[in-house]
């Protein structure tokens, strides 16, 4: 790819490009987004998003995210740079098989909620108008709204507008699902309830694509991560990732009278040991955690604890943006 | 699972519809949105009042004082309901039915951009073309039923009130009944094509904000300014091009012989505002971003 004279159209380039990538959902290559204000919302991102992941995308309010989801769905045109979407250069070919929640729901307030739903439903030209009413049932059903589906929809609680969103998206069987902040506006057991749909859906084989702000909920659902910051992409991977970028360490707590020989066996592993009280705390480093309690134990000391501490999200987080949750730029 | 369930196995393979069922699916949609929803009701009511009204106040009166002053069939009225409905469609000309069209049309792209459904409607997909030719025929369709329904409650009202008769032209001479019940029909006919090139400049509006209100003021205004600019005689040069120009040339239908190149006229300029303002609403809507 690297061969000066070789020209490959982005568009029709399959396989050996890595942004045609056909095991990629969602595809990005140096995506940048340059508003007539000047300000580059999205500046030359390259996201990579698995077929059958659930990916985490990550970022503070105003880093990007949701202008680099309305490109991605071919609401925004990118100042420059490519993306794919299930495969497709051209959105509009493959948005039937994609579900999308962006920026919150959007209805029409003196609709009812299933009244919204057929009507998005009259506007898909490849849906079959004689199935309407039971795919618009079926997903009302599964968000738990079909007992309000008569209410017009501007006497709908947030959350009731939330779940209607999450209905639209799943109104025909979908390959990606894109929701941009879905849990926004629910209470917890709402957003359990989403939760446990995200990954129902991921079971059976959909890909997602989940951007929020809130790390705890897609810390608890993600195989996958992406984090934004002032319109770049921080960091991307599974989320093994997040291992290499944070520090993981190890908590020892020891009887007492046996934490001087305690940390004499962790220096010994070569570890950078401090003690306070009876607990040893130090860096794993690329030791395999289970050889500790191990040779503590061979070395007579009564460990009472131990446990290794991986990096959080969180941490790894604000430690990339260098900024608390919801700064706006 | 609701009672309105359709019986069609889950298993059939759905096979896609084809593009005129689909297209027309969704234009179905926006008609049942556009002339079901409360406030464009209460503006097609608000029309249907004003023959009423009109019809009211002259049985009432039997006023003679307005022969003379208004345009004639104003003081015909009493002698032949049908002139009703052209007195009624007169009185609107100026402020109602600008007033109407410019809330169907400013609303088209606007509105639907305002309640966050047009981002949902795009990523369905619905094509942007296609989208904006369904927004186009609604809001037609809206200034055809607001014309409609003057012309209806008008010759309902005039033939309950002073009944219909054989129709005295401008010129004076007479027709049949049967043959000015279809002049009469030809003026409403004309003043609704003469409400097309509005109903272009509105949806060009439209697609410019994400303001409902924003876009029907300025289409509003539009008529506002092209009415007063017909009045000034500094600009007799760009008067025959001016959008509202030939809104009254309706008349014609009313002489024994009506110029038919005045017609034509009137109705080429229409199409110029519509041609203009249509391809302007395309390249607009076709290529702007999406941040509503």
């Amino acid at each position: 790819m690297t061969a000066p004279a070789v020209t490959v159209d982005p568009a029709s380039a399959s396989g050996d490009l890595p942004g045609a990538d056909a095991g990629s959902a969602v595809q990005t290559r140096a995506l940048t987004k340059r508003f007539r204000s000047g300000q580059v919302a999205v500046d030359g991102i390259d996201l990579s998003v698995p077929r059958g992941a659930v990916y985490g995308f990550l970022g503070p309010n105003g880093s990007g995210k949701t202008t680099t989801i309305r490109m991605v769905l071919g609401l925004v045109r990118p100042t420059s740079g490519t993306s794919w979407l299930l495969g497709s250069p051209e959105p509009a070919t493959v948005l039937s098989r994609v579900g999308a929640l962006v920026e919150g729901p959007g209805f029409h307030p003196y609709l009812t909620g299933r009244a919204n739903l057929l009507r998005l439903d009259a506007a898909d030209a490849t849906a079959d108008p004689r199935t309407a009413a039971r795919r618009a049932s079926e997903a009302l059903e599964r968000v738990g709204l079909l007992a309000a589906e008569g209410k017009p929809y501007r006497q709908y609680s947030l959350g009731m507008k939330q779940r209607l969103g999450l209905a639209a998206a799943l109104l025909r069987p979908r390959e990606l699902l894109v929701l941009d902040e879905p849990t926004n506006g629910l209470d917890p057991q709402g957003t359990r309830e989403v939760r446990l749909l995200i990954r129902e859906l991921a079971q059976a084989g959909t890909t997602v694509l989940v951007s929020s702000h809130l790390l705890g909920e897609i810390e608890q659902v993600c195989t996958h991560l992406g984090i934004m910051s002032r319109g770049r992409l921080l960091l991307q991977g599974p989320r093994s990732v997040l291992d290499q970028r944070g520090v993981t360490r190890v908590m020892v707590t020891v009887a007492p009278g046996h934490v001087a020989t305690a940390a004499g066996v962790l220096r010994v592993l070569g570890l950078d040991v401090s003690a306070e009280d009876h607990a040893l705390n130090a860096e794993l480093g690329a030791l395999e955690p289970a050889r500790i309690p191990a040779a503590l134990v061979h070395a007579g000391v009564d460990v009472v604890g131990f446990e290794v501490r991986r990096p959080s999200l969180e941490q790894v987080f604000v430690d990339l943006t260098g900024e608390g949750f919801d700064v706006a730029r | 699972m609701s009672l309105a369930e359709t019986p069609t196995p889950a298993t059939a393979p759905a096979p896609v519809p084809s593009m005129a069922a689909a297209y027309w699916r969704l234009q179905r949609s926006e008609l049942r949105l556009v002339l079901g929803r409360r406030r464009n009701l209460v503006l097609l009511l608000g029309l249907a009042a004003v023959p009423l009204l009109l019809g009211l106040v002259l049985f009432f009166t039997q006023d003679t004082a307005l022969d003379g002053q208004g345009p004639a069939f104003l003081g015909r009225v009493t002698g032949n309901g049908l002139f009703l409905v052209v007195a009624s469609v007169f009185l609107c000309l100026p402020f109602l039915l600008p007033l109407t069209i410019g809330i169907a049309s400013g609303d088209a792209i606007a509105g639907e951009a305002s309640a966050g459904t047009l981002r949902y409607l795009l990523t369905v997909p619905v094509g942007r073309t296609r989208l904006l030719l369904v927004k186009a025929v609604g809001a037609l369709a809206f200034a055809a039923a607001a014309v409609s329904a003057i012309a209806v409650v008008g010759l309902v009202a005039g033939a309950a009130l002073f009944g219909v008769h054989d129709v005295t032209l401008l010129s004076g001479d007479t027709v049949p009944l049967g043959a000015g019940a279809l002049r009469v029909l030809a003026v409403v006919a004309y003043v609704g094509l003469s409400l097309t090139g509005l109903v272009a400049v509105g949806l060009f509006f439209s697609t410019l904000t994400e303001v409902p209100v924003g876009a029907m003021a300025a289409t509003v205004v539009v008529a506002i300014v092209s009415g007063v600019l017909d009045t000034i005689p500094a600009l007799s040069s760009i008067h025959p091009a001016l959008l509202t120009h030939h809104w009254l040339d309706f008349a014609e239908f009313l002489r024994l012989e009506p110029d038919w190149a005045v017609i034509g006229g009137g109705l080429a300029v229409q199409a110029a505002w519509v041609a203009i303002f249509g391809a302007l609403a395309w390249s607009r809507f076709t290529t702007a971003d999406v941040t509503s």
